[in-house]
């Protein structure tokens, strides 16, 4: 179970997370919905450790992370995988060495195993042949495939997804979300994902919540979000000009 | 007015944060120098591109201004019948001041800025956030491997801009400018002592340190897409340039 509780966090004057609380299931498909720069990556980075709240919680089962130092905090996020937005694969490495990267560095595998281990995962991936290709010759598609390959590669319990299909067309939205479903019924992990992609998530939520103005304004099943009378998610869900959201 | 203080006391602060920051990430790296394992890969790497890559540039900029130094040197010396004097003028210059000075300055423009650029554009795609997520110290992965190349290469290619420009000096001043060739190496190597020639290696040794440093904040904390990649790297070879002849009289004054 992943709490935060009451997570305050500002950037200078601008306060982006005000007193946020989110309660997220084990082995949930979590979505959290929102405006482009309401907060969501700010949110996701949080539950890592890649940012301390100004003030809150953040709790990972029974270990409240904010306050820990580095040790603790790696042996927790030895726990976590995490896909960013643009990949962020090593664009020095190939796709093999990229996926192999975590291993190779944090385990004591052979190479023999190793290779097992990466081909597997850029088969479910579906980008079986593709090892000696580096980053910068893939496609926007290949490049989160293959960073999803990455961060599956230690068989993490919880998978962040920092909007994992940004910037592709319909399709290729489609097949990650495909790809995320399989893999979660395959390897049993959670799975929190930022997205805007209305109405896509809703077929690929367990549980779905919406952040605005730092904190969520509403959450619970897909059914329940789209069903919402909440102004702010009518006019989210719609992508209406008019309403309590200021556009501009 | 009030304006002004205000904008003085933003600017006053903004400096002793940065400054602040600078100092913290030093301390964490040296600590982290220590911590094992070594990252023997990546050294090899660093020290294949800042040491065996700046190679010609090193060779060819130390030539010359061995070349330039007798040049004037032979000049100036023959109005006082000094001719003599040339080959202690090219050597001492060299191994104490110039040698340890412009090659730095010339691996800064060189391999500085790049390491800047690199781990700029590795900031803002995120990819040492993911080395954090995968429990790894980026300082340690990236940084350290950086700081010890610098040691080990500043030094050394330090030794060949010195070695090429006594041997520039040579040319000029004795085949060209018709000087004896034993005075020139024979007064060389009585004039400079091994103090000289360590000065040269500490001057070098903390001149790859403060590069190392600078060139690595810079990059490490670069923000705000392409544009601050850029204003990260222009700032650090600026800052480098800046700290390394400052640097270089402040310890020239304690080692003299």
């Amino acid at each position: 179970m992943i709490r935060l509780v009451n997570v305050c966090k500002s950037f200078g004057s601008q306060q982006v997370l005000s007193g946020l609380n989110l309660d997220i299931p084990d082995r949930a498909v979590y979505v959290v919905v929102g405006v482009s720069g309401a907060g969501k990556s700010c949110l996701l980075k949080h539950l890592i450790g890649l940012m301390r709240p100004d003030s809150g919680q953040v709790w990972i089962d029974d270990i409240e992370i904010t306050s820990l130092g580095r040790r603790a905090l790696n042996r927790v996020r030895n726990r976590f995988g995490m896909l960013f937005q643009g990949g962020a694969l090593f664009d020095s490495m190939s796709v093999y060495d990229n996926v192999a990267f975590p291993l190779r560095e944090k385990t004591r595998k052979s190479e023999a195993e190793i290779r097992d281990k990466v081909h597997e995962r850029l088969f479910q991936v579906g980008l079986a042949g593709v090892d000696a290709k580096f980053p910068s010759e893939l496609s926007g598609g290949m490049r989160k495939r293959a960073a999803l390959a990455r961060s599956l590669v230690s068989d993490p319990e919880i998978l962040l997804f920092d909007e994992p299909t940004t910037g592709l067309d319909p399709i290729r939205v489609n097949a990650i979300h495909r790809l995320i479903l399989d893999l979660h019924q395959m390897l049993d992990f959670t799975a929190v994902i930022v997205s805007h992609e209305i109405p896509a998530v809703f077929s690929l939520a367990t549980h779905i919540a919406m952040l605005h103005g730092g904190v969520i304004v509403e959450s619970g099943s897909p059914s329940a979000l789209q069903a919402s009378d909440n102004p702010i998610v009518r006019q989210f869900m719609s992508g209406q000009l008019e309403g309590p959201i200021d556009v501009y | 007015m009030l304006r002004f203080v205000r904008s003085c006391g933003r600017l006053t602060l903004g400096t002793l944060r940065e400054m602040g920051r600078m100092g913290i990430f030093l301390g964490t790296t040296l600590v982290d120098i220590f911590r094992p394992p070594l990252q023997g890969g990546q050294l090899v790497r660093r020290i294949y591109f800042i040491g065996s890559r700046s190679l010609l540039l090193i060779v060819f900029t130390g030539a010359f201004t061995g070349m330039v130094v007798a040049l004037q040197g032979y000049i100036a010396l023959r109005r006082f019948g000094g001719e003599e004097a040339l080959g202690p003028m090219v050597g001492l210059s060299l191994i104490r001041e110039l040698g340890p000075v412009l090659s730095a300055l010339m691996i800064t423009a060189r391999a500085g800025s790049a390491l800047t650029a690199e781990l700029g554009i590795m900031r803002i795609t995120e990819q040492i956030d993911a080395l954090e997520v995968m429990a790894l110290n980026p300082i340690k992965y990236l940084v350290v491997p950086i700081f010890l190349a610098a040691c080990i290469t500043f030094p050394l290619l330090n030794s060949v801009f010195v070695t090429v420009g006594i041997y520039g000096g040579y040319i000029v001043g004795v085949e060209l400018l018709g000087g004896s060739s034993g005075a020139y190496f024979t007064q060389m190597s009585s004039a400079a002592d091994s103090s000289d020639i360590w000065m040269g290696v500490y001057k070098s040794l903390s001149f790859g340190v403060i590069v190392a440093w600078v060139s690595c904040f810079k990059g490490f904390y670069a923000a705000h897409g392409a544009e601050g990649v850029s204003h990260a790297t222009t700032q650090s070879v600026v800052m480098c340039a800046v700290l390394i002849l400052v640097w270089d009289y402040f310890i020239g004054s304690v080692l003299v």
